[in-house]
Parts: structure tokens; sequence; C-alpha cells
């Protein structure tokens, strides 16, 4: 795990350089840079219209940008659509979740890379291995402490926000290889539930996967970030950590009140 | 490192009233509802006329069914995907129409006329489904539209003229001729309709493509981001529909032993009650084909054991529209059901 104060050494997993998307003569991101290291959980505030959702959707292949240039372990990569991020291994949790709510769990986590039975029922009459899938659906969700959905069977729709955004969370845990970027995780869920799920959140980068959280719940982004980035009229204003800066000075670098000091993280 | 991680419990609740109860039940087993207005309906009508349940007559039922079940199941898939498709009947019956047209008209022999009808039931499925993916239309305004252009080719081939069964060759209205199971009587064409139900009973538990169906119903966007190719689902529902109501349109010439164009125009909208009735949500991803069979088969025996009882045709329109109803009423509170 990374030390939470001081510069980094190592190799970013994900880094951005000099991203620019424009919509006409609308910029929405300006030059924006932004790396990831292993093993941590990076935070990226900003008020509305400052450029994250853009530059979130640029990382995860939702949107191609007119600039700029993206590094994965190093090697540039270019994502046109939301299925290159994910094959390249970086899997996105969206803020509606992308659940199917009549489908059961085990449906769920495989969604869209279900697997077949192996021999000719699989080939022939691509019948798929539930057996497999809830097996290997169990032992994700219990790697990541979701204890009690003691049913892999059930419906998502019959779960609380919180248990479906764990099912989410899973989903992308398992199979994410390289780094997991969660838009608003907590947004919808009440105290208890939120708390569970930065719970996962930790337990992810636990497991070595380093989380990129995108969130306006200042409380929560410095309960787990190791680090902040705080995006700023398009661009990378500064990063922090929870040490280094209060959550009111955070707010005032966002919304332009205090001076962006230079990067303590 | 960060300090030890505990399990992320969430709370699991207790129900507790009647009400709900049965309403967690139906949820989980949406079968059951339309199967108990069956078995309860079976029960009345032999109460109410004794002929009701003999072989000859539930062997009529059946044969009665049969090509509305087998429309009713194309119907099912497209809407499981939050569809709706107002040109089964039409594509069943132009279908029939034009294989009738390919072996008079063209003199092809049978199975090449009736492959030839079924890739032409299958096109018009494919012309729906295009129309629903690539333009992006409504599937209710597709299909109506599709639904008027259909009845008028159909109009302007077949001349509104019935082509007699024995104009035919002998594989056209073999799907009407029966096997005895003692005093039943089964058709071919319940035979291939059975064998259709159980081959898409597979397809939508069994493989990928079935949860994809069920995912893209439930919710398209969550369906996108999930990686599931929508467009390519949606487009193979319809296409897969329209060869489905082609097959019920080479079963109903069997049944009425001609090639009519004016027999089951309004299929489309008995199909949809069969699916309905088999409780699958007319909102998309809740349903299944077991169901819509159930449906078909409710549908039937209301038909039947009406008449069988004395009333009128006009009557029985009446009592099935309310059943629709009911039907639906309850699909919206097993929607709302909540943890």
């Amino acid at each position: 795990m990374t030390t939470s104060t001081g510069k980094h050494s190592a190799t970013p997993v994900l880094q951005a350089k000099g991203l620019t998307k424009r919509y006409g003569r609308v910029v929405a991101i300006n030059g924006s840079d932004l790396e990831l290291y292993p093993g941590e959980i990076l935070a990226v505030i900003g008020d509305n219209g400052a450029g994250k959702s853009s530059l979130i959707k640029a990382l995860s292949g939702a949107l191609v940008p007119d600039e700029g240039e993206i590094f994965l372990d190093g090697q540039q990569v270019q994502f046109r659509t939301p299925m290159d991020a994910r094959t390249a291994g970086i899997e996105t949790v969206y803020q509606t979740l992308a659940v199917a709510p009549g489908l059961d769990i085990a449906d769920n986590l495989f969604l869209g890379r279900e697997e077949r039975r192996p021999g000719p029922l699989g080939s022939v009459f691509r019948m798929l291995d539930r057996k497999h899938m809830r097996s290997e659906a169990k032992r994700h969700m219990s790697e990541l402490g979701v204890a009690t959905l003691q049913n892999i069977g059930q419906a998502v729709e019959s779960l609380s926000g919180g248990q479906r955004q764990a099912v989410a969370v899973a989903r992308s845990a398992a199979f994410g290889s390289k780094v997991v970027i969660l838009d608003e995780p907590t947004a919808a869920l009440g105290v208890k539930e939120g708390n569970r799920v930065l719970q996962l959140i930790r337990d992810v980068r636990d497991r070595g996967l380093p989380v990129i959280l995108i969130s306006h719940n200042m409380p929560h982004v410095f309960e787990v970030a190791d680090r902040i980035h705080i995006q700023r009229l398009g661009r990378r204003a500064t990063v922090i950590t929870p040490k280094s800066h209060s959550m009111s000075e955070a707010v005032a670098i966002m919304t332009g009140a205090a001076e962006p000091p230079p990067h303590t993280a | 490192m960060a300090t030890a991680t505990a399990p992320a419990d969430f709370d699991v609740h207790k129900q507790d009233s009647l009400g709900l109860r049965v309403q967690h039940v139906l949820h989980a087993n949406p079968v059951l509802g339309p199967l108990a207005v069956l078995v309860l309906a079976i029960i009345a009508f032999s109460i109410v006329n004794t002929r009701f349940f003999s072989a000859p007559n539930l062997s009529l039922v059946l044969a009665q069914v049969t090509v509305i079940a087998t429309l009713a199941l194309g119907q099912t898939m497209v809407i499981l995907t939050a569809g709706i498709d107002l040109a089964a009947g039409i594509i069943a019956v132009f279908s029939g129409v034009l294989m009738a047209a390919f072996c008079t008209r063209a003199g092809m022999p049978g199975v090449l006329a009736l492959i030839l009808g079924f890739a032409c039931g299958t096109a018009m499925g494919a012309i729906n489904g295009f129309l629903v993916t690539r333009i992006k239309l409504p599937p209710f305004i597709v299909t109506l539209g599709t639904l008027t252009i259909f009845l008028s080719l159909n109009s302007v081939i077949s001349n509104s003229e019935t082509v007699r069964g024995s104009d035919m060759p002998d594989l056209m209205t073999w799907t009407g001729s029966t096997i005895p199971i003692g005093n039943f009587r089964l058709t071919y064409g319940s035979i291939i309709m059975l064998a259709l139900f159980a081959y898409f009973y597979y397809a939508l538990k069994q493989t990928a493509w079935g949860k994809h169906v069920y995912a893209t119903g439930d919710d398209i966007e969550a369906a996108r981001l999930a990686g599931i190719q929508t467009p390519r689902v949606l487009f193979s529902v319809y296409t897969v529909a329209g060869l489905l109501y082609a097959v019920g349109g080479w079963i109903l010439i069997g049944r009425l032993a001609s090639a009519s164009p004016n027999v089951g125009t309004d299929y489309n909208l008995d199909s949809i009650t069969a699916v309905v009735l088999g409780g699958t949500s007319l909102f998309g991803g809740r349903g299944s084909v077991i169901g819509t069979l159930i449906g078909a088969l409710i549908v039937g025996v209301f038909r039947n054991g009406l008449q069988l009882g004395g009333v009128e045709v006009v009557w029985q329109g009446f009592a099935i529209g309310l059943l629709v109803l009911v039907a639906v009423s309850l699909d919206q509170w097993i929607r709302k059901v909540k943890t």
C-alpha cells in the first residue's frame, strides 16, 4: 500500500496527461491530468461543471477525448468504447448501477460475460454453466465480506440500495484487473448503508485494486481516500490528502474561494 | 495497511403480513397465479357441464389454442424486452397466404413453399427489428405501421381469396392431422407448438441470449452499460418472433384446412391477451413462456367452457376482458414488492 503522504516514486497504474474535450464552444475538460497509483483510493471531487464526470468518462471509454494521452501501467492506450476500457481491465460502476433488477445476484455478476458449460452442452447447446457461475459469485461476494447475502439466487430488485451497490462493486472487483472506478456510490444511500459501501471500497483496495472514487460527499471522501484530486474549471487544481487539508479547505479550493496549494500528494 | 476490515453485513428484513407473503410468493413464482386460475376454471367448467372434461372436448380446446399459443410465444419474447408486436397476427396470416401462393401459383413443392414462407415471416419480423433498433421508433408505432402495410399487401397478393387445402400439397395441411391417444386427438400442430415452447423455455433460461433478453427488457440502459449489445438482442427477438408467427401461419392452414387471408389477422390482440394472462409483464423483464402457455390455455378453456355453459359468444369476450384487467392489476401489485 502507498503511504498517504509524500510524493510517489512508483509508476501510476492509470495516468492521464492533458486531456481535453470540447463540445462546440464549451470546454468540458481543459488539459486535465490525473494519476492513480497502485493500491490507493483516489477521490475525485469538484463542483458541478468542473469536468469530473467528463474526465472519468474519458478514462472509462464512455467518451473519446479531443486531445491528451492515457497510460495504463505506463503503456499508452486509446479507448473508443466502454468495452475497450473494460477489456483493458478498467471496471466502472456507474451511478445508475447497471444491474438488471429482475435477474438474480449471480446472473448480474456475470451479465454480459456469461460462462458456458464445457463440452458440447456449452458449444452446441450454448448451455450456461450456472453452477460454476453461482459458486464463483458466492466466492466474490464473500471475499468482499458481504456476509448476509445468503441466497445468491435472490433477485437484485429484492435487495436494498446498499446491497445492490454491493453487487455492482463486487462485479467490478471480480472482473476489474487493473482499476475500479466508482461514480457516486453512496449518493442514494442512508448513513448506515453508505458506511458499509465505504467499507466495501476499502476491501477492494486492500485486495490490491486501486480505486477512483467520484463523490460529492465530503465526509465519505475524507474517510476513505488516500489522496484527493480536486477538479476545477476543467483541469486539476491540486491534489491533497485528508491529512494535509481539512474538509472546509478542500471545499474552498473546489469552489475557488481559496488559491489551490501546490500538490501535497 | 488500513484497520482490519469488518464484514459489511446488510440487513435482511422479515415479512409478516399474509398479504405481503402472498405478494412475495407470487413475485418469486409468477406462474402460480395463472396456474391456479387455469385449474380452478377447469374444475368449475367440469362441474357446470360434464362434457367439458371429456377427451374429445379437451382435444378441441388444445387444437383451438395451438395457433394463438404459437403466436403468443413470439409475442412473449417481444414483451419481455418491454416491446409489443401488433403485427403478430398479420405476419402469421400473410406468411400462410404466401406459402399457399408459392405452391399453387408458382407450382413449388410443399417443402420449398414452406421454407420460403418461413423466410418471409422471418424477414417481416426483421423489418420490425430493424425499425425498432436502427430507426429507434417505439415498438407500438413500428408494428402498427407494419401491421397496416402487411394487411394491405396480404389483400393484394391473395386477391382476398381463400386457397382450399385440397389445392395445396399435403404438407401444408399436415399440421391439422391428428394422432389418437385413446380418445384424445393430438394434432401435429400442437406437437410443433409444444416443442417450440420447450425449446424457447430452454433458450430463455439456460443461455446467455435468454439472460440478455431479460436484462434488456428490465433496464435497457443498465444492460448496455453491462456490455450487452442491446440492439442486437432486440433485433434477434423481433426476427425470431417473425419466424414463430410464420410457423403459426402454417399451423393455422392445417387448422382451417385452407389458407385464408381473413382469418387470424386479429390474433395479435389474442396473443397479447395470452401473454398478459400468463403473468408476463408489459413493462418487460418479467415473465416466462410457461406462463404464456398457461395463459393461452386459460383463454381456450374460458371460451370453450362458457360456450358449453350456454353463454353467448358476445359475453365470452366480456369475461376474457375482465380476466385481462385482473391480470394486469395483479402484475402492478406484484411489481410493488419491496424488502
